[in-house]
């Protein structure tokens, strides 16, 4: 009899605790317009119709979730009585200048700060929570919000938080208007259970803004779980500088779909620093659709611990004239691991495209594991696209140099690590978001050598 | 009494072959011995071996300095003693600048003579840095570049040069420094070492040619050979094998190494 040699496959599908009379009963609660529970039901849709994403696939090929406990990741609505004073100091304070042009704050999903600015508010400038706007500014939402840059049909976990979000932010910012003082906001996890935020970005024609997100949490004795959505949309001519900084506490689960859409002229700068979680998976995509635009993405990562971070990064040229250049250099501790999977691609008439990326990594133990998949897909004949990937170790001659001089072992080893990820932090305009990264890298350096 | 180093019958394998085969060298401070040889001869072995390289296995031997055995302490607590070595390779320390560098070795030494020490204040530091700079006839936009990275072969010689006028040790090994330097880059350098030698400062200049030792004046010079110093003298010496080369050497001991 023949031996039938079966491969191995997801045995049981991950059951979700939520249901469409879950959605229908939050949409009611948060009192939402028709066309917004609507859009729910029709991403639930999606959802139901996607399969879940395995190994498999391409893009979750190195990419395993099934340690996620479902059964502890359902949404709570029953939090009450949480303040901004709850979230720590640290994640409040300004990091880009002295003053910050708003504030929107979530504890899990409720909004504890919604404040801005009236240097801001009196120019037209919407800074609140997404629940709020798509009330108040119900068409401005409705004309965005999932519709050009994250769709649900982008994966499964777009489509559940299309179907589930639970709480979000929305910046708007109206044609023309430059915004000096950067909005600022935070969502803040300190319970177990899910948290589905979603962050809608719109900046007008030939207008210009500076914005922070931190996510933040604890550390909990649970698993916990974040599914996000960010969608950055730059219009011609306008300007975007993004930081997102990301401290989940040890045991939270990550699943996000981040996308920028660029018009003519516009320039996106977006940086990013990621240092917590138990595992990450996040796509982060820009597309460059207008003739001359222009997108930096810079990254930085620390793993440790048995973290687990794959970022899927796409630089996608629609149209001529249009440059990027994405830089990310990680750290791993312990038996961390990553994995940086990016791709470049240039539509056919994308000529005098200019597209460049690079991963670099520095292992910091032989247990640690960094995987560095850089592509290209070229589709105009007349472009400039490159990449670079590094994987480096601490080596051995560089410490002796520098204990040669009187520099003790464990101090060399730290100068080494923070010369590595200069380059990136070189990237990085705002004082504030550097000494926050360095000091987010350096005590994770104390506890890594 | 200045410092002493004295290095006592030692013995050195790399990767389980014996290089070095019993040296004997004594370095006061305020001396200046230049240790020539043939390639090969084991000179880099012993300049590497003095500092500390975990790679160098001591089989035998000690060195004394300052009445300890160094070779029982860590490369950065033979610093801290007064050992420094200018390396023939230096090594590039991409995103650490020269001055952020110095800063940290400088407070690393400081800490150890006081824990309680806050480190030189950034003021001091400057200028320090400044003078010696000045005294080296550098450019002062060379302390904001990271260490050694994209340096010509010339500016990382240089840069050797302002670590050890920075941190003034009392003995200093300078392995192969005018290897890979043109006629003047050779002149700048070995004119720093000589402003820098005097009472405090002995120093042993391990070189193939005699050349930098017309900048270098020393007052002993020694000929290595098969991993042990087989010739001592005076200047004359050096002369000597500029003229000669080292095929006397390699004749007159060949026979007796084996």
């Amino acid at each position: 009899m023949a031996r039938v040699v079966k491969r191995r496959t997801r045995t049981t599908e991950p059951a979700v605790p939520y249901t469409r009379a879950d959605i229908e009963a939050l949409s009611q609660q948060m009192k939402e317009p028709g066309w917004v529970t609507e859009k729910r039901l029709a991403a639930w849709d999606v959802f139901e119709a996607t399969p879940w994403p395995s190994t498999n696939d391409e893009p979750w090929r190195r990419t395993d979730y099934r340690h996620l406990r479902w059964d502890e990741a359902t949404p709570r609505h029953s939090v009450n009585g949480v303040v901004l004073r709850d979230i720590p100091e640290d994640h409040r304070a300004p990091l880009i200048g002295a003053q910050q042009g708003g504030m929107v704050a979530h504890v899990g999903e409720k909004v504890v700060a919604r404040e801005i600015a009236d240097a801001l508010a009196s120019r037209g400038v919407i800074f609140t929570d997404l629940s709020t706007a798509v009330r108040e500014h119900s068409d401005l939402v409705r004309e965005h919000f999932m519709t050009h840059a994250v769709v649900p049909e982008q994966g499964k976990f777009a489509a559940l938080n299309a179907a589930m979000w639970t709480h979000g932010v929305f910046l708007y910012v109206p044609r023309g208007v430059h915004v000096e003082l950067p909005p600022h906001s935070v969502m803040w996890a300190p319970h177990v259970g899910a948290t589905l935020g979603h962050i809608l970005v719109v900046v007008e024609d030939g207008a210009d803004v500076t914005y922070l997100h931190e996510y933040a949490s604890p550390t909990l004795e649970q698993q916990s779980l974040y599914v996000g959505v960010t969608e950055l949309i730059v219009k011609d001519n306008a300007q975007l500088r993004f930081v997102s900084l990301q401290e989940w506490g040890a045991h939270t689960f990550v699943f996000t779909h981040q996308r920028a859409r660029v018009g003519r002229d516009a320039r996106l700068d977006w940086m990013m620093g990621a240092m917590g979680g138990r595992f990450n998976k996040d796509f982060l995509e820009i597309e460059l659709d207008g003739q001359g635009s222009w997108a930096r993405m810079s990254g930085l990562y620390f793993a440790q611990g048995n973290q687990f971070m794959d970022l899927d990064t796409q630089q996608n040229h629609n149209a001529p004239h249009t440059t990027s250049d994405l830089l990310f250099k990680g750290a791993l501790a312990d038996t961390a691991r990553t994995v940086w999977q990016g791709m470049i691609r240039a539509l056919p008439g994308a000529q005098k495209t200019d597209g460049f990326q690079a991963n670099r990594n520095l292992l910091l133990s032989s247990k640690a594991r960094a995987d560095s998949i850089p592509g290209l897909e070229i589709e105009a004949d007349d472009v400039r696209c490159t990449h670079a990937a590094a994987l480096s170790q601490m080596e051995e001659e560089p410490i002796f140099y520098l204990m040669s001089r009187g520099v003790p072992r464990h101090e060399a080893e730290r100068l080494i690590v923070n010369g590595f990820f200069v380059p990136i932090l070189e990237r990085v305009p705002f004082e504030g978001v550097r000494d926050r990264l360095w000091d987010a890298i350096n005590t994770r350096l104390e506890a890594a050598l | 009494m200045g410092s002493v180093l004295e290095i006592r019958n030692l013995h050195v394998n790399v990767e389980d072959q014996p290089i070095l085969n019993g040296v004997n060298l004594i370095i006061k401070q305020g001396e200046i011995h230049a240790l020539m040889g043939p390639n090969g001869s084991g000179k880099s072995t012993l300049a590497y071996t003095l500092m500390g390289h975990p790679a160098y296995e001591v089989t035998g031997g000690e060195v004394i300095f300052k009445g300890e055995n160094i070779l029982e302490l860590e490369p950065d607590e033979r610093a801290h003693l007064g050992l420094f070595l200018a390396f023939q390779y230096p090594v590039a320390i991409p995103g650490v600048s020269v001055a952020n560098f110095l800063r940290t070795a400088i407070n690393a030494r400081r800490k150890l003579e006081d824990p309680n020490d806050k480190g030189i204040s950034i003021p001091e530091f400057r200028r320090l840095l400044t003078k010696k700079m000045d005294q080296l006839k550098m450019d002062h936009g060379f302390a904001g570049r990271y260490l050694n990275d994209g340096f010509s072969g010339g500016e990382k010689k240089r840069a050797e040069i302002l670590q050890l006028a920075t941190l003034e040790p009392e003995i200093a090994i300078l392995d192969e420094t005018d290897s890979g330097l043109d006629i003047d880059a050779l002149r700048i350098v070995a004119e720093g070492v000589d402003a820098l030698a005097g009472p405090n400062l002995g120093v042993l200049v391990i070189t193939h040619y005699q050349r930098i030792l017309n900048y270098i004046k020393p007052q002993f010079v020694h000929v290595m050979f098969d991993g042990r110093i087989v010739e001592s003298g005076g200047p004359d010496l050096a002369l000597q094998l500029e003229e000669a080369g080292y095929d006397w050497v390699r004749e007159k001991y060949a026979g007796a190494a084996q």
